[in-house]
C-alpha cells in the first residue's frame, strides 16, 4: 500500500484573494512581517502497489485533481506497512 | 427546435432554463438527468446553473468527468449551440471546451445582483438579436465567476472575437472584464450571467430573451425545410 500526499498549488502570477484574506488577518494578529500567503490543498491517496503509481498519480493530477490553467502540482509517494 | 437541459446532482437552476426555453421561446424542452440523457435527439444542449457536487474540488471539475460530457464533446463538434450559463460556463471551462478556469471572486464574496454586459460580438448564433456594443442588464449570481486566463490566451480571445459578453464595471476581477466567451467554431458559449433569469418584463428585465430568440433564428435559418 502506498499513501500519496497531492500539494496543489496556484500557478505564479495567478491572483489569490483567498490568500490575501489570510495575509490580512496575520498581519492584524501582529505578524507584521507576512508579506504574502498562498492558499493551496493537500490531498491524501492511498494506493495499492502497482509499477505505474508515479504515471497514475500524474494523470490523475492531469485529469481532475488540479486544473492546469491555474494550479501545478507535486507529490510525494511514500510506502506503507499495514 | 428541441433543447435539453442537462440536469447534474446540484444543478438548480434548471427550471429557469427550462422556462426561458418553454414559455419565453415556446420552443420544445426537456430536462434530462445526466446519467440517461441521450442527447443525440436535441438540437441545441444547455447546461445550467448551480452547483453541481457541490462544488467539489473545483466549481464543475466533478461533473466534467461524467460520462455524458463525451455525448457534449460530440455535439459540439456537430456544431450544435451549446450554451452553459454560470456552473454550466464551469463545466465547460473543466472539460477543456472553453479555454480559461474560474477562480473565486475577487472579493470572495457571493454576488447576486444585476449587472451591465456589452454585447462585444453579435455575429454569433447566441447574439444575433443583439446590437454590437449594446448595453444589456442580465443578473448574476456567483461565488466563482473570477473568469482567468493567461495573456496568450487572453490574446487569441480577442483575435478570434471569442468574447461575446464583457461586464461594464467589473464585479468579480475576471481577466478583460470577460462575462462569455465562445469557441473557435462560435458553437459553444460559456457565461456566468443567467439570460434565462430575464426573459419576461413581468420579472422585470426581458434581456436575455434574444439569446434564446438569436439560436433559434439560428437553426430555423439552417433547417428551412422545418420551419
Amino acid at each position: 500500500m502506498h499513501k500519496v500526499k497531492i500539494y496543489i498549488t496556484l500557478k505564479e502570477g495567478v491572483l489569490d484573494p483567498q490568500g490575501k484574506a489570510v495575509q490580512h488577518s496575520l498581519n492584524t494578529l501582529d505578524f507584521g512581517n507576512v508579506n504574502e500567503v498562498r492558499v493551496g490543498k493537500y490531498m491524501e491517496v492511498m494506493m495499492e502497489d502497482s509499477e505505474k503509481i508515479e504515471k497514475q498519480v500524474e494523470e490523475m493530477c492531469d485529469k481532475l485533481l488540479a486544473n492546469p490553467v491555474i494550479e501545478d502540482y507535486s507529490y510525494q509517494i511514500e510506502e506503507v506497512i499495514a | 427546435m428541441k433543447f435539453a437541459v442537462v440536469v447534474f446532482p446540484g444543478s438548480n437552476c434548471d427550471r429557469d432554463m427550462y422556462h426561458a426555453v418553454k414559455d419565453g421561446l415556446n420552443e420544445e424542452v426537456d430536462m434530462v438527468w445526466y446519467q440517461e440523457a441521450d442527447l443525440s435527439q436535441y438540437d441545441a444542449i444547455l447546461l445550467p446553473g448551480g452547483f453541481s457536487y457541490g462544488d467539489y474540488l473545483r466549481s464543475g471539475a466533478i461533473a466534467s468527468t461524467s460520462d455524458i460530457v463525451a455525448q457534449i464533446k460530440e455535439a459540439a463538434e456537430a456544431g450544435k449551440p451549446i450554451l452553459g450559463v454560470c456552473n454550466g460556463f464551469q463545466i465547460l471551462l473543466e472539460t477543456g471546451l472553453l479555454p480559461g478556469a474560474m477562480l473565486p471572486n475577487r472579493d470572495l464574496k457571493f454576488i447576486c445582483h444585476h449587472e451591465e454586459l456589452q454585447v462585444e460580438n453579435n455575429e454569433t448564433m447566441f447574439t444575433s438579436k443583439y446590437q454590437e456594443g449594446e448595453k444589456i442588464q442580465i443578473p448574476i449570481a456567483h461565488g466563482d465567476g473570477n473568469y482567468y486566463c493567461d495573456k496568450s490566451i487572453l490574446g487569441e480571445l480577442k483575435q478570434n472575437d471569442q468574447i461575446v459578453f464583457t461586464y461594464t464595471n467589473n464585479p468579480n476581477g475576471s481577466t478583460g472584464d470577460i462575462a462569455g466567451i465562445v469557441n473557435e467554431q462560435g458553437n459553444v458559449l460559456g457565461m456566468m450571467p443567467h439570460p434565462e433569469r430575464a426573459v419576461e418584463s413581468l420579472l422585470g428585465n426581458e434581456d436575455g430573451l434574444r439569446l434564446f430568440q438569436s439560436i433559434l433564428t439560428y437553426w430555423r435559418n439552417n433547417h428551412a425545410i422545418h420551419a
